[in-house]
């Protein structure tokens, strides 16, 4: 196709006219690209450069130190010591297997950890530290400094870590901390961002978890710059955290020490309270653990051989174990009816081994039956039958309530895991419970503390001290939170008449000191030192017809978790009433035969501040009791230790 | 219309073209590509691989290969153009079949020694295509409906099988050149304001046909354009590439950070630093002034070519430059924008800045073409 000139100029001009209006508007865009970047990079330059710095720079959080724990005289008994642990560093190391290969030969390590380090050094970026071995003993981490040309990209770090340099002591009391979990951040609605911090550790178990807050303190923070892979280039500022408050506790370290030794294997727990200001001054729970396992994170052979125990070492029996009082609550029956005005001076009740009441006979433990016994005689003996007659004169609802006034039943505001609230159980309970309406047969089981009446060892110890002062104690466990002295709650008068109380000391002192009282062989000799107090054997089974013609099955034969609790509360000394002890031990049999011996060591213990003189004890005992106090001073608390063993 | 009608004597001959080339054009790329040789050692910490040394070797092939192209005659060229637009369709079909697949895209074939984007190749021969197309057709014609819709099939088919790959961005730019140059080459106002306006309708359809069976786009092409449209509300998800280089680009001011002292390239906060995001680094560093001289250099190219194009009294040379032209403009045009926050994330490079062998190439290949027909204008 020919072109004529005409056309080819027509079509050139339409080009051009069209190449400058598109020219036109492609300057107009750059011109409008050139306004865009001055409007970010100078109008907003600020606004940006400021969000580039927040992009730069990170902050990081420097855990804070946790407070640490007294006993009442400063022992430590909760302490942060340096842990060593050797970390490696993928990039700095180069081969790491070779690497991991030369250092096990310079230290012990176990294969599985060597494992462990290379699967997780093929997951993490290469600039992270990955721990090879924690808890390393001082000795390892010098030969690993000493090595170190030889060891490229392995380092020693330190940081805090719990210690309990009591050991087991105080396992139930304090529990013991661990590493977050994903289970306890589930828990708490909000977390704090410390606790994000990998291998933080919190309270699990006991006052480290329930004074968690106090102890914790606050994160401190440090400015460092990162580039977008998280990696820290260098740190700008820093500023240091608040550590958490020291705390101070009621107990005494050495009592305490003492109790455990004495509890020693049997599944048993003792409690004592100072009498005037509900101080915790002991309790302890037998079995005991290691705590400081715990912290490591307890291997799974330690930790099935604890749950597979069946004296439960694990559980803290002083406020979660719950057993039936037994005869050691026939003070709140007695008290009830005394305060009811429903035992007259002199009045006695015959007890001829058993009492019949709607059909239903009630034995007394004493087959062949007590006679004619009054009030003194019936706790001094341990009589039944005086007890079910007086229940079905005072009726449940008082019995209920003067429980509940002994502070049996009720929730003690103890910072400690699993506080058991008991029960003391009143019609309206049943009702509730079980839609059946109360009979006079359970008001029977309840006055000699067995049936549905269920109490701690904590409760019966703040029941004790209330009988032994009037006045309604509350235990005590933190003496101070930072130096600053917590108050005592409680302390106010029950309001009860001071002559029934009397008498109800009386009482419990024939039960100890009166040649026919059933714990006579557990009395103190020392006059100013004398004890009062009261046995339990509580029943775990019920005793069958069939049972009862065949001869009842003496206690000894049956299979252990049969038997009988045996349970024992007292305080002393008697005029001045300064401890308050009660001792459970879990199908120990007999309260006179198994507890009291114990609660009154513990007892002698606390009145002496340690060791009493063997003058104290009756002169039969001597000889074995000296024998039992060689034995204890031989167990030492554990000692604290820093580093795994791994030799 | 044979090479006879072009004054062939008033070409110069021989090695003498090499002083007749625009080479105000050619300088002009120079300095863009050695700012960016500077980026890519700088986002490269301060050192000359991998990124800057290989570029620098690639720009000086690219360089030849631009010279070499201008030596040959544009009416060769010419001849040539409906046989690369068929290849380069078939090169397409080709990626579609065989092809790589990179970054959840088909869009290379691994010819051994180089890895070959057909899609680049295709900007070029369908400027030359539409040109030689516009050249050959009486003027009278050119909106004549039935010579309207042979260029328009000529846009589509390839654009279809770039959007297929799937490369949003690359087949925008195809259907934005190709329409450039139907515009240039004269065809009447009412067909773009049918086609703006079907344009619209089609955006509605493809928003409307999001979550359908039928849904045109890909998931995250849609993700895209909502993370562009408020990017706030992803801030470390979609958001990230816009918002990371919004705060690069501004924390630049005035005179920039200076050189190699850019925090946020550096600690990697911008994604794809050495290639779509390199403008954020040179804006980082040098500030406002660094950024407007790059953006005048390009402006620089522009008008050149441009004049170039206006002083060429051949029909295909004038179209062809004008062609290379608006490609080059709607390259930087929508990688600023989409740095700055004004476009989606579409994944566009800065060209001759960004890190990468193919577009470069291809690109030095198009300034070839243009400056053979400066060399060779009619005069």
């Amino acid at each position: 196709m020919k072109k004529t000139r005409a056309e080819t100029d027509f079509s050139h001009r339409r080009i051009s006219r069209r190449a400058a209006l598109l020219g036109g508007a492609q300057l107009l865009f750059i011109g409008g690209l050139a306004a865009r970047m001055r409007f970010l990079q100078v109008d907003q330059a600020d606004q940006f450069r400021l969000l580039a710095e927040e992009n730069r720079i990170n902050v990081r959080l420097i855990p804070p130190s946790r407070g640490e724990v007294f006993d009442r005289n400063g022992t430590r008994l909760a302490q942060n010591a340096p842990s060593y642990r050797i970390v490696i560093v993928r990039e700095d190391a180069g081969d790491t297997d070779e690497v991991l290969h030369r250092l096990s030969q310079i230290i012990p390590l176990a294969p599985e950890d060597i494992e462990r380090t290379k699967d997780e050094l093929k997951r993490s970026p290469s600039f992270l530290p990955v721990t090879i071995a924690e808890d390393v003993r001082w000795e390892d981490i010098s030969r690993v400094s000493v090595n170190a040309p030889a060891l490229p990209g392995v380092t020693p770090e330190v940081g805090l870590s719990r210690v309990y340099p009591q050991g087991s002591d105080f396992a139930h009391v304090l529990g013991y901390v661990g590493p977050v979990s994903d289970y306890d951040l589930e828990k708490i609605a909000d977390p704090e961002p410390v606790l994000r911090i990998p291998r933080f550790q919190i309270g699990k178990v006991g006052v480290e978890t329930k004074l968690e807050p106090v102890l914790r303190g606050k994160a401190g923070a440090k400015r460092v710059e990162v580039n977008a892979a998280g990696r820290v280039m260098r740190e700008l500022d820093r500023r240091e955290g608040t550590p958490g408050s020291d705390i101070q506790l009621t107990i005494d370290a050495k009592l305490q020490g003492y109790v455990q030794a004495r509890l020693d294997q049997e599944s048993a727990s003792a409690v004592v309270i100072d009498c005037e200001h509900g101080d915790v001054l002991a309790c302890a729970s037998a079995p005991t653990f290691d705590p400081n396992l715990f912290v490591r994170g307890i291997s799974v052979k330690d930790y099935s051989s604890l749950t597979g125990n069946k004296y439960r070492p694990l559980a803290s029996k002083t406020v979660q174990g719950l057993y039936p009082p037994g005869s050691t609550f026939k003070m709140v029956t007695a008290m009830a009816a005394l305060e009811a005005g429903l035992i007259g001076p002199d009045e006695t009740v015959y007890c001829p081994g058993h009492l019949t009441v709607s059909g239903r006979r009630f034995h007394c433990w004493k087959r062949a039956g007590h006679g004619w016994v009054d009030l003194q005689t019936s706790l001094k003996r341990s009589c039944d039958v005086y007890y079910y007659d007086l229940a079905i004169k005072v009726g449940i609802e008082k019995i209920s309530d003067m429980a509940r006034r002994f502070g049996l039943g009720i929730k003690h505001d103890v910072p400690m895991s699993a506080v058991a609230q008991g029960l003391a159980p009143n019609m309206e309970w049943k009702q509730q419970t079980y839609g059946q309406s109360w009979r006079v047969g359970d008001t029977v089981n309840v006055s000699i503390g067995q049936g549905f009446m269920l109490a701690s060892p904590m409760q019966l110890a703040v029941m004790s001290a209330r009988i032994a002062t009037g006045r309604a104690v509350e235990p005590r466990l933190i003496k101070s939170v930072d130096g600053v002295e917590q108050p005592s709650r409680g302390g106010e008068s029950l309001g009860m008449n001071e002559n029934n109380l009397r008498k109800m000391r009386r009482a419990m002192n024939a039960v100890v000191n009166d040649r026919r009282g059933t714990a006579y062989g557990s009395r103190i000799i020392e006059d100013a030192m004398r004890m009062a107090g009261k046995t339990g054997t509580s029943q775990v089974r019920n005793i069958t017809a069939a049972e009862r013609r065949a001869g009842v099955i003496r206690n000894e034969d049956l299979p252990w978790e049969r038997r009988d609790h045996a349970l024992f509360v007292n305080f002393a000394p008697i005029e001045a009433p300064k401890y308050a002890v009660a001792v459970v031990v879990e199908h120990g049999g007999g309260g006179s035969k198994a507890a009291a011996p114990i609660a009154r060591d513990i007892t002698l213990q606390a009145l002496y501040g340690g060791q009493p003189p063997l003058e104290a004890y009756p002169a039969k005992d001597r000889e074995r009791i000296e024998e039992q106090q060689e034995k204890l001073r031989g167990m030492e608390p554990q000692a604290s230790f820093v580093g795994r063993d791994q030799a | 219309m044979s090479y006879l009608e072009y004054a062939v004597k008033s070409a110069p001959t021989g090695f003498r073209k090499i002083f007749h080339l625009n080479w105000p054009v050619a300088l002009l790329l120079a300095s863009v590509s050695g700012a960016g040789f500077l980026m890519l050692y700088s986002v490269a910490g301060g050192s000359f691989s991998p990124w800057a040394e290989p570029q620098m070797k690639r720009f000086a092939m690219g360089f030849a290969l631009m010279i070499g192209v201008a030596m040959v005659p544009i009416w060769f060229w010419r001849s040539l153009a409906g046989v690369g637009y068929l290849l380069t369709v078939a090169l397409l079909v080709a990626v579609e079949l065989f092809g790589t697949v990179g970054m959840g895209a088909q869009r290379w074939i691994d010819l051994g020694f180089m890895r070959l984007q057909p899609s680049e190749l295709m900007k070029i021969t369908l400027v030359m295509f539409l040109a030689a197309y516009y050249d050959w057709l009486p003027a009278k014609r050119t909106s004549h409906p039935f010579w309207v819709l042979i260029p328009v099939i000529a846009i589509i088919i390839p654009t279809l099988l770039v959007l297929r790959q799937p490369d949003l961005g690359t087949s925008i730019l195809l259907l934005a050149a190709g329409g450039g140059l139907m515009f240039l080459a004269g065809v009447h106002w009412a067909y773009f304001a049918a086609v703006l306006a079907s344009v619209i309708g089609l955006v509605t359809t493809v928003f409307q046909s999001r979550g359908t069976e039928w849904q045109l786009i890909k998931d995250y092409q849609f993700r895209r354009i909502d993370t562009f449209l408020d990017p706030s509300t992803d801030p470390l998800g979609a958001g990230y590439h816009i918002t990371q280089s919004k705060i690069a680009l501004g924390s630049g001011g005035w005179t920039g950070r200076g050189f190699m002292q850019g925090t946020q390239s550096r600690l990697n906060f911008l994604p794809e630093k050495h290639t779509d995001f390199i403008f954020t680094t040179l804006a980082e560093e040098f500030g406002f002034l660094g950024g407007i001289s790059l953006l005048g250099l390009y402006a620089l190219i522009i008008v050149f070519c441009i004049w170039s194009a206006l002083t060429n009294k051949d029909r295909f040379s004038s179209l062809l430059i004008l062609g290379i032209a608006l490609n080059f403009f709607l390259f930087f045009a929508v990688n600023m924008s989409m740095v700055m926050g004004l476009a989606p994330v579409v994944g566009v490079p800065l060209p001759m800045v960004s890190y990468g062998g193919s577009a470069m190439l291809v690109l030095m290949l198009a300034f070839g073409l243009m400056q053979s027909a400066h060399v060779h204008r009619l005069r």
